[in-house]
């Protein structure tokens, strides 16, 4: 099982994100922004959080008309596997992998803790190794993370199970509650919490690597 | 030539920093202030001198990159 970790001028969940890959068992090549070619044989995409270009512009949209993402985008449409985190969810939104956008958070503060996440579905590699209906803790960084789609998108989310995880209790304003989306081919997650800062003891709790053990578990067996 | 393009969150779109500012206006004593809505000016210097074909160019540019129109709404005015 073959991850690559995008890193782009700013990122900086890319190691943590690669780790978290490692340990789950996938081999890991980490690829820069200005490569054009996803290496061969890669069966997932990481996409980092950090402040890629600075978040000039629009969080994620510089990012998302770097080369590397016109290969990531070929990818998704190929039936590839991503994961975006934080800014890579952002990234993801702005490419239009994933439907929606985040905007800034309702309460207009950077927010930095551990929420509590529902477990939406347990239907899709990424959350197989959780029980749905149930709660894991993991943390959040972010200033715009206030997930926005219209009514219509967001009924077709919840119509076709596509809300991976919920906030127990919304931190920033996000519609409907949403912290994470899959594609409709459920094989790209998009989600503002970090999992791979709660994968091993030494983070304060092991709640994400269930994610990192279900996708790279999948992908292996595949 | 120069272009200057005007970009807004749509109007069904939340606008947390506009509620923020008609806050303090309201606080500031300016009373009577029933929307804020903050948007943000892009100005462009472009090699193109046909006025028609740079509001094409600077359209494309909104639709990629400048404008995210699931969220934002965009206006062009070339000078």
């Amino acid at each position: 099982m073959y991850a690559a970790v995008i890193v782009f001028p700013g990122s900086n969940c890319d190691r943590d994100l690669a780790v978290a890959f490692e340990r789950a068992g996938a081999q890991v090549s980490m690829v820069w922004h200005k490569d054009t070619d996803l290496p061969q044989g890669v069966d997932i995409v990481g996409v980092p959080g950090g402040f890629s270009y600075g978040d000039y512009l629009r969080c994620g949209a510089i990012a998302a008309n770097s080369p590397i993402c016109r290969s990531v985008i070929t990818h998704a449409d190929k039936g590839g596997y991503v994961l975006g985190v934080c800014n890579g969810f952002q990234i993801l939104t702005e490419t239009g992998i994933l439907p929606g956008a985040l905007l800034r958070n309702a309460g207009l503060k950077y927010v930095c803790k551990p929420v509590e996440l529902c477990v939406a579905t347990a239907d899709s590699a990424f959350t197989s190794g959780y029980a749905k209906g149930g709660n894991l803790t993991v943390p959040i960084a972010h200033h715009d993370g206030n997930y926005y789609a219209d009514d219509a998108t967001l009924d077709r989310l919840m119509a076709e199970d596509r809300v991976a995880f919920t906030y127990c209790d919304n931190p920033n304003g996000s519609a409907r509650g949403i912290a994470g989306i899959l594609s409709e081919n459920r094989r790209v997650l998009g989600m503002m919490p970090h999992p791979e800062r709660m994968a091993e003891p030494l983070h304060g709790g092991t709640d994400g690597a269930a994610l990192f053990a279900g996708v790279v578990g999948q992908l292996a067996d595949a | 030539m120069k272009a200057r393009v005007h970009v807004m969150l749509k109007s069904g779109v939340l606008d947390p920093q506009g509620e923020a500012v008609r806050h303090a206006l309201g606080s500031m004593g300016f009373d009577g202030v029933e929307g804020v809505r903050q948007g943000k000016v892009i100005e462009l210097d472009l090699a193109e001198t046909d006025a028609a074909k740079a509001k094409s160019t600077v359209t494309a540019m909104c639709e990629k990159l400048l404008a995210n129109t699931v969220i934002e709404s965009y206006s062009v005015e070339i000078a």
